[in-house]
């Protein structure tokens, strides 16, 4: 077990998405010897599959548009469940993030004055997304990969090694992250190192590095129906549960209201908000907009009444207000599924999205390239020609491991930071798009920053990795050859995400979510059976019996903290519970590993009251919709 | 050492190709156009004769720069070449509009599939071991593809001013119209499309520019250009065509095989 | 609407080799992915595959379908008969490593010998100003989701070896393109793109245009052009008078 591949680093990057790529330019930057280690090739992170665009408050549309309003928009959206810091800190970073994009060369649509063109986006007062067509999320990333490779041609030049001070170790897992007690506290632990596997090989390997961050990303594969792709098995929420971290708000999980519902192979691959945002509306079978009628009461005032007002919003959007197509993610969704539950889906089970009928066939292909690639080669649909059949799909996590807003630091860990989807907080119950990006780029670049912060100021004070932690981390990754026959990791998989998608899924009920944690159960202790053939090269079996490790932790920790939170919001609905309380809102639902490091506590945690400048941005009436009494600013003296 | 797709660490796999649909059909019919096309004008070319029927003059013999042209009032001819000159007048001519085709780019794409296999499709390997593309001479010289233009736009007035003339009948009155001016007036339209579809045609107009913005006026040349030479393919094999029968049917007027239709 | 289909999937490592014979269930709207998911759950749970978004995205399935470069994931089975037997190999221009998987690190090298975007000096982010209709050329070859799909079919790789040293391929030629395209891009880049990156191998046969999952004209938007800049650099004696005479005033 000694013969251990070893590499020694100051920064480990877990994830090659925008938030880890951001994280390692970061470090790298700040002089650290940087490694990302990504499951995928480098360049191939589920970041390129976002479409809409990066919100950032440039203002270049509408020159109204500013931080502050761009941070409303993110309460409003998370219904002031976000960790506010985290949300102001986004707010007032995301234009930065998105002009350095263009120093590294990515090329956004323009405005007429050639500066970078925004778009309108569900949830967003104001035009705010940066985007190039309907490949943002491409662009991002290429924007990133490309800046690396800069970094590396630097290194080239100086060392005469690209990769001397940053590396990408690519299609390797991370299985384990390596710790040692922290002497400074009680039960609190010190990042060493981390543990994995290459995909190519099957041998094992050691980062051993003071900082760790994590990147991710997501979870939604624990889900049947979801827009993500096999990485998003709840690797960086495990590790960091397993580490000694905490995750936060599991109970938010957003289904886009968007996903392809046919054919089935594609079933829950995405359909772009944008479609939405640049027209495109919903109808049921019989032909209505049915979105009209499901403007909830905290929106009334923000959205059109007829489709008469929300056809002119579009050319005129200081005159009338949007058309209820584009109220947040969550509002769509249970619209979309109430409807099909009623008997008004289409005959795959979604609802119309029609935009041919709304902009000429021209139009669509120029601002939706990518959908109506799509639509023709999945599915052989010509959106330009018919409507598209869409339903909700798992597309995000809002919640996840907390950590410090400012530094992306998690308490408890030292040294270990997270960002983007995997980090917990920024996007309260509900997340806007658009705001995921952007939350990618600035906690990205901040956990990269405080990591080299952390690793300069512990200097020489290094801890070596424990090798016993490294034997027990190969034993348990070689554990499924022992199980030869037993158990078929494929299909322990499959009644997973059925499990979740049934009964912790848009619509939540107590009882169903009681049973599902006991399926949990029983499938926990079926994967601990489950057994692989052949060897370790390359074998997609075996990755993903340690997969479901993961899997299954996330998914006990989501239906937990869904049973507890008796109330309904953003990305948690509650069929026995369906009204927003004041009350839960000042409750955070933590996960921490239980002692028998098997199973999940649950802890709740009081948010930290906002401060008195940003309470301000809202009218008191809008606040009294979601604090309690005793968190309303006083009223002034004098007004009425 | 065995190289290509039987290089050391790539896949073993024992078929050279493993393409199932009719993958040799089209260079099969590139080889069989061109190969045909070579033979006709290469006939026409040596012939010196019947390539001028009043008002209509052969394409493959316009301008005639030789002193042994046949007498063609009005037509573009110049005895630049003297009475040394004994060959067809075609050949003085036809090299440049050959050498234009020759380095076009989508020709280059048809021969060095067709007749080259270079490769024959895609995924289908080369019948060689060693390749250098466009890196050496002679092949080098196809970046000297231009200059061909520059000649193929003269040669292309030419034409049109021989299609002008073919609004004439044979004692010089204007007003004429005969299937003969149809058929070189289509041919000279296609010849102007082809020509001005060319991909190099597209980089000079606008091109090579960095900033369209700063030069409108060029970048709406190069957009419809640019929509020209998405039909480039077609154009070529449509002029080549049109080229061919326009000599044709000239040579079939001149030989009296049969009179030419008059519409006026 | 479900059927059985043969497959013939090649199996083996860098040492050796087969084509194995497969029968799989196929149901309506499948992609050829699916299928071999399907024989990784239920035949083969060895069978080494890569892929990633499975919406064409990502770039990561490249395989080569019936002797042709495809997307696992973008290639219907609809388009076969329900009688064909379908051949599915790794990409034949790249080392293989298992099944499926192809050792593309090539690709990563090559993309390193490309300058990267060179912005005008003293030009501070958020001062960026360009033209729609300046940044749309490039844009079009940003849409590259990297496959390599292109790489695997030029010929000039595939079928010689020896030429991967001196020819970087259709990508990284039209990374080249991309940033001559690029209205604030100052890096010099059309002599480098023949004699450094090989652009003169290219004899413009357009595989990698037929190839490309994105649709993207590499040949006629971004290969003929950069070759045309390269005339007007090295073989253009008129234009180089030209800027002579222009540099002097």
């Amino acid at each position: 077990m000694s013969e251990v591949e070893r590499h020694s680093y100051d920064v480990v990057v877990i994830g090659a998405g925008g938030a880890g790529l951001r994280a390692a330019i970061e470090a790298r930057s700040q002089g650290m010897r940087t490694a990302v280690v990504c499951k995928s090739l480098f360049g191939k992170a589920h970041t390129v599959m976002a479409e809409g665009g990066i919100a950032a408050s440039m203002g270049n549309v509408n020159s109204n548009d500013n931080w502050q309003v761009h941070f409303r928009d993110t309460m409003r959206g998370g219904k002031f469940l976000n960790y506010w810091r985290m949300a102001e800190l986004h707010a007032q970073e995301a234009p930065d993030r998105v002009w350095e994009l263009e120093t590294w060369g990515a090329l956004f649509d323009r405005t007429g004055d050639g500066r970078i063109s925004q778009r309108n986006f569900g949830g967003h007062e104001y035009p705010r997304l940066a985007h190039v067509g309907d490949r943002t999320g491409l662009e991002l990333i290429r924007t990133l990969q490309q800046k690396i490779v800069a970094l590396q041609q630097e290194d080239e030049q100086e060392f005469g090694d690209p990769e001397a001070r940053l590396k990408v170790f690519q299609e390797a897992t991370v299985t384990r992250l390596l710790t040692v007690p922290d002497s400074g506290s009680e039960d609190g632990a010190r990042i060493t190192g981390a543990f994995g596997y290459w995909r190519e090989s099957g041998r094992f390997v050691v980062f051993e590095a003071p900082a760790v961050v994590l990147a991710t990303g997501g979870i939604g594969k624990s889900f049947k129906v979801t827009s993500n792709s096999w990485e998003y098995t709840g690797d960086g929420q495990a590790l960091a549960l397993l580490a000694g971290a905490s995750l936060i708000n599991m109970e938010f999980v957003q289904f886009h209201p968007t996903g392809m519902v046919w054919p089935p192979s594609v079933k829950g691959i995405l359909v772009t908000e944008s479609v939405r945002g640049d027209g495109g509306v919903l109808r049921n079978s019989e032909g209505k907009r049915f979105m009209f009628d499901y403007i909830p009461d905290v929106f009334k005032e923000k959205y059109a009444k007829s489709e008469e007002e929300g056809d002119r919003w579009y050319t005129d959007p200081d005159n009338n207000r949007r058309p209820p197509e584009l109220l947040p993610r969550d509002e769509v969704a249970r619209a979309i599924n109430a409807e099909v539950k009623e008997g008004r889906g289409t005959p795959h089970g979604g609802v119309y999205l029609d935009v041919s009928s709304r902009l000429p066939a021209d139009v669509i292909r120029r601002k939706l390239p990518s959908m109506h690639h799509q639509f023709k080669e999945l599915a052989d649909v010509d959106i330009t020609a018919e409507p598209m059949e869409v339903g909700p799909t798992c597309h995000y996590v809002m919640g996840g491991i907390e950590v410090d807003p400012d530094t992306a630091a998690t308490p408890g860990v030292l040294g270990l930071y997270a960002a983007g989807e995997v980090a917990g907080g920024m996007h309260g119950s509900n997340r806007l798009g658009g705001n995921s990006l952007s939350d990618l780029l600035v906690f990205g670049r901040r956990a990269g920053l405080y990591a080299a912060e952390y690793v300069t100021e512990l200097g020489d004070a290094r801890r070596d990795v424990d090798q016993g932690q490294i034997d027990e981390a190969a034993a348990e990754a070689v554990a499924p050859f022992a199980n030869e026959g037993a158990e078929n990791p494929y299909s322990v998989h499959q009644e997973l995400q059925q499990t979740m998608n049934d009964l912790v899924g848009i619509i939540r009920r107590e009882g169903e979510m009681a049973e599902a944690l006991t399926r949990l159960e029983e499938l926990k202790a079926r994967a601990a059976k489950a057994g692989v053939e052949g060897h370790r090269q390359y074998n997609p079996g075996w990755h993903l019996a340690l997969d479901l490790r993961n899997m299954l932790l996330v998914s006990e920790c989501i239906a937990k903290a869904a049973l507890e939170r008796e109330e309904s919001r953003g990305g948690h609905t509650r069929e026995d519970h369906p009204g927003m309380s004041a009350d839960w809102r000042k409750v955070v639902l933590a996960c921490a590993l239980a002692a028998d490091d098997g199973h999940i506590d649950l802890v709740r945690r009081s948010p930290e009251p906002m401060r008195a400048d940003l309470l301000a941005l809202f009218d008191r009436d809008e606040l009294k919709k979601y604090l309690t009494d005793a968190e309303l600013p006083a009223e002034e003296e004098g007004s009425d | 050492m065995a190289t290509g797709t039987a290089a050391p660490g790539r896949a073993q796999i024992r078929e050279r190709h493993l393409r199932t649909d009719r993958w040799w059909l089209a260079p099969a019919v590139t080889v069989t156009i061109l190969t045909g096309f070579i033979i006709y004008s290469t006939w026409r070319a040596f012939a010196n004769a019947d390539y001028f029927a009043e008002p209509y003059v052969s394409p493959f013999y316009s301008p005639c720069l030789a002193e042994n042209c046949d007498s063609m009032p009005m037509s573009a001819n110049a005895p630049l070449f003297g009475d040394w000159w004994r060959l067809s007048p075609a050949l003085i001519i036809l090299i440049f509009p050959l050498g234009f085709r020759l380095t076009c780019y989508y020709y280059r794409k048809a021969y060095y599939r067709g007749f080259w296999a270079s490769p024959s499709a895609c995924a289908v390997p080369e019948p060689r071991g060693k390749y250098s593309g466009e890196t050496k001479f002679p092949l080098i010289m196809q970046n000297f593809h231009r200059y061909f233009l520059y000649f193929a736009v003269v040669v292309a007035g030419i034409l049109t001013w021989d299609v002008i003339i073919a609004f004439r009948d044979e004692h010089g009155a204007w007003g004429h119209m005969g299937l003969g001016t149809v058929v070189l007036l289509a041919n000279v339209l296609l010849i102007w499309a082809y020509t001005l579809s060319c991909h190099s045609c597209r980089h000079i107009v606008g091109g090579r520019l960095k900033h369209f913005s700063k030069h409108p006026m060029r970048y709406r040349y190069w957009q419809l250009v640019s929509r020209l030479n998405t039909r480039h393919m077609q154009l070529a094999w449509a002029s080549l065509f049109s080229v061919a029968l326009a000599d044709l049917y000239v040579y079939f007027v001149a030989s009296g095989v049969f009179d030419d239709p008059r519409f006026f | 609407m479900s059927y059985k289909a043969n497959f013939r999937v090649w199996r083996g490592d860098v040492d050796s080799g087969e084509l194995r014979d497969y029968t799989v269930e196929v149901n309506e709207g499948e992609v050829v992915l699916d299928i071999i998911h399907r024989l990784q759950a239920t035949q083969a749970p060895d069978l080494a595959v890569r892929w990633n978004c499975k919406a064409g995205k990502c770039g990561s399935c490249s395989a080569e379908i019936n002797g042709r470069p495809r997307l696992l994931c973008m290639t219907r089975m609809s388009t076969f008969s329900q009688e064909e037997t379908i051949t599915v190999t790794p990409m034949r221009t790249f080392p293989v490593i298992r099944d499926l998987v192809t050792d593309v690190s090539f690709n990563y090298a090559k993309a390193r010998k490309v300058p990267s975007f060179t912005p005008p000096e003293g030009l501070k982010a958020g001062e960026y100003r360009m033209q729609q209709v300046d940044v749309e050329r490039s844009q079009e070859f940003r849409k590259c989701i990297e496959c390599y799909l292109c790489q695997n079919t030029c010929h000039v790789i595939r079928d010689f070896e020896d030429n991967k040293e001196a020819f970087s391929g259709p990508r990284y030629l039209m990374r080249i393109a991309e940033l001559d395209m690029h209205p604030l891009d100052v890096a010099d880049r059309q002599k480098a793109a023949q004699d450094e990156h090989g652009l003169g191998y290219c004899n413009i046969t357009k595989c990698c245009t037929e190839v490309c999952p994105e649709h993207i004209k590499i040949t006629d938007n971004a290969l003929i052009p950069m070759k045309e800049r390269v005339a007007d650099r090295k073989y253009d004696p008129i234009v180089w008078l030209g800027d002579k005479i222009r540099r002097r005033k």
